[in-house]
């Protein structure tokens, strides 16, 4: 019986205390504790997440920026192919002959049609207004001639480069002195087909 | 002076009515074409006329313009005078009186009496000298009064009268062709009238057929100069031209079925070529340039010889050949170190001369030449003189100048050097004189 006694005691001890822990875990807290920040909720691993996206962000903002100057660098490289094809040539006076130091501005057409073989070329020779009107027409025609005969000579095909001549009848620059007139002895470039979709050389 | 003028005339009125009898009566005779008066043309001297006023508001009209034809042929010194001095029965023909003493001290050695009639227009014309009335002729005038066509025809008169004076036929009744701001222009000779014929078109060049049929002229058409044809009455088609080439300075010859012009091929070279415009056919090369230029043709009369421009020898200079360009030769000769562009030649319609213009001091200048002696005169200083073009009368030029600023047109009579303005606005060039616009 004493053994019984005791274990009941036993039993009733052990009841008591998992009551009274029950009931201290069942106390409200006494003052109500601040919203933690999320950083402080946020563990390693979600600071690894967060620096992960961050940096797909700043590498897909890399990647548009670089497309951007690739763009801008394409659009530029374009842009310096059209110039460079429709950049003048000028010419002695009575003279028909390509100037060594216009020989530059030529070659430098000669990639652009080479990487875009569907450009064809307008050329147009002109003068000034000191010869006869009529032989004038004569001169421009040559200019223009000795113009495609450099590109053809230098592989383009005969059939992309037209020509014209407008004589004195169209200056580019008005002036009766030796500088106007030496804007106006010159071969223009006009782009008739294939000038859409440029590709740079 | 009026009033001395006046009263001398009165004094001569009585002497001037003693005499008139035998004037008054004298036979009016048509005489047949080319009979001239008792004077005698030669060059430098120039007859005194004196146009009597007509009739009427008309007459005012008829005799200006008459007046001004007789001036501008340069073989007539229009005697003027205040017309009340000749009003007066003095010096009118009211009463068939002519004042033959008073002329003659105006020194006329003819007199025109223009009167309007109905149809057309009456020309009586007196030698002063023999104060007898030596020839009669009643014109008809087309069309409305003041119109082109009725001053085209009064310019016949002019020109008519102007033979039966001085042997010689005026150029009045002729139009001028020119380019102005791309379209081709015609004028009349005294400056009336300047129209447009052509839409803008970048046209250059042109030139008359020999009867005045039609006209041709160089025209852009997408991007090329072309050959372009046109009749009198507007309808105009390409009769020469192709992609890449330029085709300009046409010229007819004087058979009017021969149409040489210039070509500037895609190889750089610009030659001769000629045409039939009326009948399809191939085209026959007339110069061979070897890659230079020859252009700006012009026929000799006969139609057998040819003068154009070509720099095949290094500078430009004038050349004549056949007519199928063989037996060139050089006519205005390379001297070393004489570097002026010779150009736009136009052979005179009697074979005499070839006018052109050449280079100096960085300016043209007229000059002509005889294809015999071919030493050349030069015609012009002031400004820059181009595009020379001969009246019929081989003795005129229409050009371009410089010399009041914009480039205008004008008109040199190269035996007395004298130079009238023909055209006054915009600017004007390539000037083409037509043939004798007679019937027209």
């Amino acid at each position: 019986m004493n053994r019984t006694h005791r274990s009941v005691v036993l039993t009733a001890l052990a009841a008591a205390a998992i009551l009274a822990a029950c009931r201290r875990q069942q106390e409200p807290a006494p003052v109500p504790e601040p919203a933690p920040a999320p950083v402080e909720t946020c563990d390693q691993r979600c600071r690894d997440s967060i620096a992960a996206a961050e940096a797909a962000t700043r590498r897909r903002a890399d990647s548009i920026e670089a497309a951007n100057r690739a763009a801008a660098d394409l659009a530029r490289r374009i842009e310096a192919a059209k110039a460079a094809l429709t950049a003048r040539v000028l010419f002695d006076y009575d003279q028909s002959e390509i100037r060594a130091d216009q020989r530059a501005i030529l070659d430098q057409k000669l990639p652009v049609l080479r990487a875009n073989p569907g450009i064809r070329l307008l050329v147009s020779g002109h003068a000034d207004e000191r010869g006869s009107d009529e032989y004038n027409i004569a001169l421009g025609q040559q200019r223009a001639a000795a113009v495609r005969r450099y590109l053809t000579d230098n592989g383009i095909d005969p059939s992309r480069i037209q020509i014209t001549s407008y004589g004195e009848e169209r200056p580019a620059t008005t002036g009766t002195d030796e500088n106007a007139y030496a804007q106006n002895r010159r071969a223009e470039f006009e782009v008739v087909a294939g000038g859409e979709n440029i590709t740079p050389p | 002076m009026r009033l001395s003028v006046r009263r001398a005339g009165g004094l001569v009125l009585m002497v001037a009515v003693a005499l008139a009898t035998g004037a008054v009566v004298a036979h009016a005779q048509d005489t047949t074409r080319g009979v001239r008066l008792g004077l005698r043309y030669t060059p430098g001297t120039k007859p005194g006329v004196l146009v009597l006023p007509a009739n009427g508001e008309l007459g005012d009209s008829a005799r200006a313009i008459l007046q001004r034809d007789f001036d501008y042929g340069d073989r007539i010194n229009v005697v003027t005078i205040d017309a009340s001095a000749l009003e007066t029965p003095a010096g009118s023909s009211a009463q068939g009186q002519y004042n033959y003493p008073l002329y003659a001290r105006l020194g006329a050695v003819a007199v025109v009496h223009p009167s309007v009639t109905a149809s057309g227009i009456h020309i009586a014309v007196h030698d002063v000298t023999t104060q007898r009335i030596e020839r009669v002729r009643e014109f008809r005038l087309e069309g409305e009064a003041l119109t082109p066509e009725w001053r085209l025809s009064l310019h016949e008169v002019a020109d008519e009268v102007e033979f039966w004076i001085t042997g010689e036929r005026g150029v009045s009744a002729t139009r001028i062709l020119y380019e102005n701001g791309g379209r081709i222009w015609q004028i009349d000779s005294d400056g009336a009238n300047p129209t447009p014929l052509t839409p803008v078109s970048a046209a250059m060049s042109p030139t008359w057929h020999p009867r005045a049929t039609h006209i041709a002229y160089a025209a852009r058409g997408e991007r090329d100069l072309r050959i372009m044809l046109r009749e009198s009455g507007g309808a105009t088609r390409v009769v020469a031209g192709s992609p890449g080439s330029q085709y300009f300075s046409p010229t007819f010859g004087p058979d009017g079925n021969t149409l040489v012009y210039a070509r500037a091929g895609e190889d750089g070279a610009t030659d001769l070529y000629a045409i039939n415009p009326f009948a399809p056919g191939p085209p026959r090369k007339i110069t061979v340039g070897r890659g230079r230029a020859s252009n700006s043709p012009s026929f000799s009369p006969d139609g057998r010889r040819i003068a154009y421009m070509s720099d095949r020898g290094g500078t430009q200079e004038i050349y004549i050949s056949d007519a199928d360009g063989t037996n060139a030769e050089i006519l205005t000769p390379f001297r070393f170190g004489d570097q002026r562009e010779r150009s736009g030649p136009d052979w005179s319609p009697d074979g005499r001369l070839i006018a052109f213009q050449g280079k100096i001091d960085g300016r043209f200048q007229l000059f002509t030449v005889s294809p015999r002696d071919r030493s050349p005169r030069q015609h012009t200083n002031d400004g820059s003189n181009e595009d020379p073009s001969w009246a019929p009368d081989s003795r005129h030029l229409v050009f371009a100048s410089t010399r009041t600023g914009s480039r205008q047109l004008f008109v040199l009579d190269i035996e007395s050097g004298r130079v009238r303005q023909l055209t006054r606005s915009g600017g004007a060039r390539l000037a083409a004189w037509s043939p004798l616009l007679r019937g027209r």
